[in-house]
């Protein structure tokens, strides 16, 4: 379509408003309610323009860019004097009450009220009047709240409500007191609440960890990186100062996380500013363990030289890092290093996405679903963006239906919202638990989860596929089985989600049965498997053996030295386990950050930099390659554990990683050797790339104090740190530009010092960055290959005397290793360990809730704290996944209850 | 002359068999039994009603939009709202002839073929909501509302809604959003009402007084409404009359009689020791007409082209003994308090036109405040704002700086009021102004 703009000719594409218009051409049109994610309510009135009739039409009429449609030929002015003049006069009365506290807000320099008041030219204030002050609410750990500087847009609780489905938190009272809060103090539930930070367009919601050691945004030094919180790799800027990272921010990614992040990706990062760091190498056992750079390269590569040497990887470490630990120690002596109930479900999960034809989507393409399967998932917990996906996910049918009948576009939002009511598009949940999705819920079905896994088959069977016949259904589940069928036949694109949430691997080929079953019936299914961690998928593509192999061969002693990457193993099995691992090993070799179990154990200990001081590569659960960048040089020794490898390799001449220097050589090494990761050269641009022959600076042209930062001891300005690795500089000197996409270290445009400038680096407003969001996917479904269904249902659960079935169950908040060392977070979590167990069974076996009851895991015997859980059926007992004091860790287990004790807890 | 309106208005009101002796639900009866939806819309539309809620919309013709074909229950609302200030026509209908609005109620959701009813009524208006009720209940167990009305097959279901007092609900689709339980601010149209209303539903708003005068239109046709009247807008309509005038009060009086007329003849003239200065001719939202538009026919298109708005009708004379400015205030500080906070101009130019004015009231005024307030009635102008409240809150003061400039600046140059009687005038607005 054509518009003219102030008399000048675009072209823009259909069913966009003209604010969306006037942005994606590039023309600086000031805006506060509307959000892009969040579309057009026409509060704020700040985006307003001319509209004119017709050509010959001189006068025109002020309308609100946001709230018209674009129309083939529109006419529109943003110069208009009136418009203009309109524009400032909305600052103005909004400077009416806003504080002229920029100079100790936490926004200022970043603040999208600061840059509108800018672009809008209102300088003088002509109201002489007494300001409007509220009281300030505690939202918890994670957001500062400043309502005085409510400028009342709306955004955070359209997002808050609408968007994140978040209850406590609303507008209050009218006129110029409206008041944006809770009922009271208190956390705010959302797990999404941090958004609010970045969808305040001033300082009421800020960032309180960042409070914490506030630097201004300007003096951060960024690098675009990889939330390694869970297996769905949201796209993060992270920012640093004096060797301290001070921030995560969204990185807006189209195919990926889009705007938002959820709040353990967003908080959970302090462990890099953690105490228990490790910072300098370490050989036991010395005294004091210090041990020289150099000399524990030599060290290290003397005892590898002596052979009978493991490595044990991680899927919270990069590829290249796992990549370089396998070629170190030679492909037969490397194991993955999850636990064996996780690698079985990454593993799964890749075969069938390798081998069948049901595709995986990215979160995008799953916010467009028009149906929704869940089997043994709590999203919110497991894979938190996923779920946020789902809630606009349901939006999908009802908003297209509405679409056709009263000719809305979805920007529309309170239209459409008010048109949709409480619609719903069909969304099915089978899971033991509730799930904070049950309320959107078509129909939720809850049980053992052997029995929710039957109805899936007979879904799967019901739907045409070639599986085993599930004929003992009760009546309610047959009704089930049908309206799902008929939901997910009807829909165009339905999404099928499963994956580790419940330890149950029936839930997943359950999955695939359905979505190949879809896929043969002519639908376009999209499947999606949730994985444990950051790099799970990507460990699992890289290939190796089951820790239980490194258990029996150690046990066996068929080896002397044991290197660990980046991997706290009692996290991965129970304790006595790994004891017996470690005290059959003469040497432990660990490169890890953190300070921890197994670090207590290791004879040489090596400081690997974390995701913030270390390049490297991670697989999320869709198959997505990303590059996450070094955003900091590190104190210490600190270095990435595979620069680490390959100076062990070099010492030790290991040919498999002879002349390996910096990251491409790895990068490059490891595409050749492994098939797999082929695409993975293509991901970013290499350490030569330069535009206009500079580099990418980390740090904005506004970053400050760099001559002054030392300047109490020494006034000379220390010469910046190289980077071989990538075409980023550690320093404010480079191309000023709009970087290609995987290296954007934050975002920036003239005149748009906030996370708003996003829309500058859009081919189209909420679409795509220029040139392509980042990361390429590794997979691809062979969508003409014949399935292979998965063709035995499992059988109907009958609980077994005196037995249980353990099943994990994971939160947002405490089951996540290193996010747990933000204090916000930790204390977010569940603070007491307990085993859960069905009521009638506890009083059955006469276990009164509060007592310490005895289990047998293969001879092992623990005692834990029961709890009774209504939702639990006859048989099966739950453990909250990942807590710090976790004892079973291999879940879904089967154990034998061994006598309750009439021992009270005491707790 | 006819009133049909307000001929059978008692207090305490006509019952329903009282109500059916003077030919009540006769209107009802006819519609449904023997007219189709679309002959009742036709006959609204073909007799000229203009909304009587102020905006003076045909009443037909929004009938006429509802789309008959789709799916689920649609909606019929009576706006009994009534929080204009100086206004009170609708209440004198409320209270002394419930069955008649329940009866164009009836006519009007047939013609749309709503399902429900709601009549939104003013939280302050016990008296009315005692006989609405009352009123219901009667005609439910008359049989006019239920299930299967008069055996035709057509049923209505009727419930009284009492707001909390917001002057935004009488605004339709703020009206709406508080019947749904949300917060009470407007909505973007398009869609309208008609179209996506109460709960999404297709939905029609009308009035009191419109609803009121639908019986009589179904029983006596278009063009017998059409003569009621003195021009071209149809009907009687009730005009009221406040301020220092002798006989202050509602008259129900032909659609286009003169201001004189109504000032002079029906409201008797101004007090003495009183001269009139101005009047709002249709509530406090609409701007002042002064003594050269005395001879102003009170009909939509009349007022309009003197410059202001027939509004609801209802005047409020300002005498000369009253300081324009502490009228504006008072005014201002009312639509300030309103505004329910949603958009940016409202929100915040209508607290800053208020304490302008207390400025100036105060003898704290700066010429350059003038200029100030000027250039709010421009910004707060229609379009420019998300609905019609802020527009309607600078009518008064548009047209009292028109008007009234030098009573302005004689405040600022005097620094204080001419009139010195604002200390007692405005004792209870001290407080917000400090908050």
């Amino acid at each position: 379509m054509n518009i003219y703009i102030d008399n000048k000719k675009y072209e823009i594409k259909e069913g966009k408003n003209l604010l969306e218009a006037c942005l994606q051409l590039g023309l600086n049109l000031p805006y506060f309610c509307w959000h892009p994610a969040l579309g057009s309510v026409g509060a704020c009135r700040q985006c307003a323009i001319k509209l004119y009739k017709d050509e010959d039409d001189t006068k025109g009429r002020l309308v609100m860019g946001c709230m018209e449609p674009v129309r083939d030929n529109v006419r529109i002015s943003l110069e208009d004097p009136d418009a203009k003049g309109f524009r400032e006069q909305v600052i103005g009365w909004l400077m009416t009450n806003h504080p002229h506290d920029c100079a100790v807000c936490d926004e200022g320099g970043a603040c999208h009220l600061q840059d509108m008041t800018v672009m809008t030219g209102h300088t003088y204030r002509d109201y002489r009047f007494s300001k409007r002050t509220y009281n300030n609410q505690d939202l918890g750990p994670f957001l500062n709240h400043e309502m005085n500087r409510c400028i009342q847009c709306y955004r955070c609780v359209r997002y808050y409500k609408d968007y994140a489905g978040g209850k406590d938190l609303d507008v209050f009272a009218a006129h110029n007191h409206v008041y944006f809060g809770r009922c009271g103090n208190g956390k705010l539930e959302s797990e999404f609440s941090g958004n609010l930070a970045e969808v305040c367009p001033t300082g009421v919601f800020t960032d309180k960890t960042l409070q914490s050691h506030y630097t201004r945004k300007w003096d951060l030094t960024y690098a675009p990186s990889i939330c390694q919180g869970c297996s769905l790799g949201c796209n993060t800027s992270a920012g640093e100062r004096y060797g301290t990272l001070r921030q995560i921010a969204n990185r807006y990614n189209g195919d990926v996380n889009g705007y938002f992040l959820c709040d353990r990706g967003r908080y959970g990062y302090e462990f890099v500013n953690s105490h228990q760091r490790i910072y300098e190498p370490a050989v036991r056992p010395h005294s004091n363990g210090a041990v020289k750079k150099e000399q524990v390269v030599e060290v290290v590569a003397e005892k590898l030289k002596k052979g009978r040497v493991i490595g044990i990887g991680s899927p919270r470490a990069s590829l290249e890092s796992n990549f370089a630990l396998k070629q170190l120690v030679g492909a037969e002596h490397f194991y993955i290093g999850m636990s064996d109930a996780d690698h079985d479900h990454t593993a799964l999960a890749l075969k069938i996405l390798k081998e069948g034809p049901a595709r995986t989507p990215s979160l995008h393409e799953m916010e467009h679903a028009d149906a929704v399967l869940i089997l043994g998932e709590d999203l919110t917990n497991t894979a938190p963006l996923m779920a946020l996906a789902v809630r606009q996910a349901v939006r999908q049918q009802p908003m297209h239906e509405t679409e056709q009948t009263l000719h809305l576009a979805p920007w529309q939002d309170a239209p459409m919202r008010e048109a949709i009511q409480d619609k719903k598009g069909p969304l099915f949940i089978l899971h033991t638990f509730p799930t904070k999705l049950d309320e959107l819920a078509t129909a939720i079905h809850r049980g053992a989860p052997d029995n929710l896994a039957r109805i899936a088959f007979a879904l799967a069977a019901k739907l045409g596929a070639d599986v085993a016949p599930v004929d003992d259904l009760h009546d309610e589940e047959k009704t089930l089985v049908a309206q799902m069928a008929d939901a997910l036949l009807a829909a165009k694109n339905p999404l099928i989600i499963s994956g580790y949430g419940s330890g149950w691997d029936h839930f997943m080929k359950a999955a695939a049965n359905i979505s190949w079953a879809l896929q043969q019936q002519g639908r376009a299914p999209m499947l999606s498997f949730t994985l444990p961690e950051c790099n799970s998928l990507g460990l699992e593509m890289l290939g190796g053996h089951r820790l239980d192999s490194a258990i029996d061969l150690m046990e066996k002693g068929g080896a002397d030295t044991v290197v660990v990457l980046e991997n706290d193993l009692y996290r991965r099995a129970d304790e006595h386990v790994i004891d017996a691992l470690f005290a059959n090993a003469k040497e432990v070799i660990l490169i890890d950050h953190l300070y921890n179990q197994t670090a207590e154990k290791a004879t040489v200990l090596l400081p690997a930099g974390t995701f913030a001081e270390a390049d490297g590569t991670i697989v999320n659960n869709e198959g997505r390659a990303q590059r996450f960048f070094q955003v900091f040089v590190p104190k210490g020794s600190v270095q990435e554990s595979w620069r680490w490898l390959l100076q062990i390799a070099e010492k030790a001449q290991v040919p498999r990683l002879s002349s390996l220097q910096n990251l491409d050589d790895i990068v490059w090494a490891m595409c050749v050797a492994v098939p797999f990761f082929e695409k993975v050269q293509q991901i970013a641009p290499h350490a030569d790339f330069r535009i206009n022959g500079q580099k990418i600076p980390r740090e904005s042209h506004r970053y400050s104090g760099r001559t002054a930062t030392l300047a109490n001891e020494n006034v000379s300005e220390p010469k910046p740190a190289d980077d071989i690795d990538t075409p980023l500089s550690f320093t404010m000197e480079g191309f000023r530009g709009e970087p290609p996409a995987p290296l954007i270290p934050y975002f920036w445009s003239p005149g748009w010092n906030s996370v708003q400038a996003v829309n500058k680096y859009q081919t189209e407003i909420g679409g795509h960055l220029h040139g392509g969001d980042p990361g390429l996917r590794l997979l691809e479904p062979h969508l003409n290959g014949r399935p292979h269904y998965f063709r035995e249902a499992p059988d109907r659960y009958i609980p077994m005397p005196g037995h249980v079935h353990i099943m994990p169950v994971y939160s947002i908040f405490g089951s996540e290793e290193l996010s747990m060392h933000t204090k916000g977070i930790a204390q977010s979590a569940q603070d007491f360990f307990c085993i859960y167990m069905n009521p009638e069974d506890m009083h059955q076996w006469s276990i009164s809730p509060g007592i310490w009851v005895s289990f047998d895991v293969d001879h092992h015997s623990y005692q834990m704290v029961a709890v009774p859980n209504h939702w639990l059926p006859r048989g099966i007992a739950a453990l909250n996944a990942g807590l710090p004091k976790s004892k079973i860790i291999d879940l879904p287990q089967c154990v034998k209850l061994s006598g309750a004790e009439a021992l009270h807890a005491t707790r | 002359m006819e009133r049909p309106l307000t001929q059978h208005i008692t207090f305490p009101p006509l019952g329903l068999r009282q109500y059916e002796a003077i030919g009540g639900y006769q209107a009802a009866r006819k519609a449904i039994k023997h007219m189709q939806p679309a002959e009742v819309t036709a006959l609204v539309k073909d007799s000229g009603m203009k909304g009587r809620g102020g905006a003076g919309f045909s009443t037909g013709m929004k009938w006429s939009f509802v789309p008959m074909n789709v799916p689920g229950p649609k909606y019929l609302i009576c706006n009994a709202d009534e929080m204009e200030p100086g206004t009170f026509k609708d209440r004198w209908l409320l209270e002394g002839n419930p069955h008649q609005l329940i009866e164009g109620m009836i006519v009007a959701a047939y013609a749309i073929q709503a399902t429900e009813s709601f009549v939104f009524l003013r939280w302050a208006y016990k008296t009315a909501a005692q006989e609405i009720r009352k009123a219901i209940q009667e005609a439910y167990d008359a049989g006019y509302l239920g299930r299967n009305i008069l055996g035709t097959g057509y049923s209505l279901e009727m419930h009284l809604h009492t707001g909390v007092g917001r002057y935004m609900c009488g605004e339709e689709t703020a009206l709406l959003n508080s019947l749904e339980g949300k917060r009470a601010t407007p909505r973007s149209k398009p869609p309208f009402p008609q179209v996506s209303g109460l709960f999404g539903k297709p939905t029609i708003v009308n009035n009191v007084e419109t609803l009121s005068y639908i019986p009589h239109i179904v029983n006596k046709g278009a063009d017998w409404f059409q003569k009621l009247s003195l021009t071209a807008d149809g009907g009687t309509k009730i005009y009221g009359v406040s301020g220092r005038v002798k006989n202050p009060g509602a008259w129900e009086l032909p659609m286009g009689i003169t201001l004189r007329e109504l000032l002079e003849e029906h409201a008797g003239g101004m007090q003495d020791g009183y001269s009139f200065k101005g009047v709002l001719p249709g509530g406090a939202s609409t701007d002042f007409l002064v003594e050269e538009h005395m001879d102003v026919k009170l009909d939509f298109a009349g007022v309009a082209a003197a410059g202001s708005r027939l509004g609801t009708g209802t005047m409020i004379v300002l005498d000369d003994k009253t300081c324009p400015v502490g009228f504006v205030h008072n005014l201002e500080h009312f639509f300030a308090q309103e505004s329910c906070g949603f958009c940016t101009p409202c929100r915040e130019g209508l607290p800053w036109t208020e304490k302008l004015l207390w400025a100036i009231e105060q003898g704290n005024g700066r010429m350059k405040d003038i200029e100030i307030l000027a250039s709010q009635t421009k910004l707060l102008g229609p379009g420019n704002t998300f609905c019609a409240l802020a527009p309607g809150a600078m009518e008064p003061l548009q047209s009292a700086l028109k008007y009234f400039r030098e009573d302005f600046e004689r405040h600022i140059i005097e620094e204080g009021c001419p009139y010195n009687h604002h200390h007692h005038l405005h004792s209870t607005s001290h407080e917000h102004l400090h908050r």
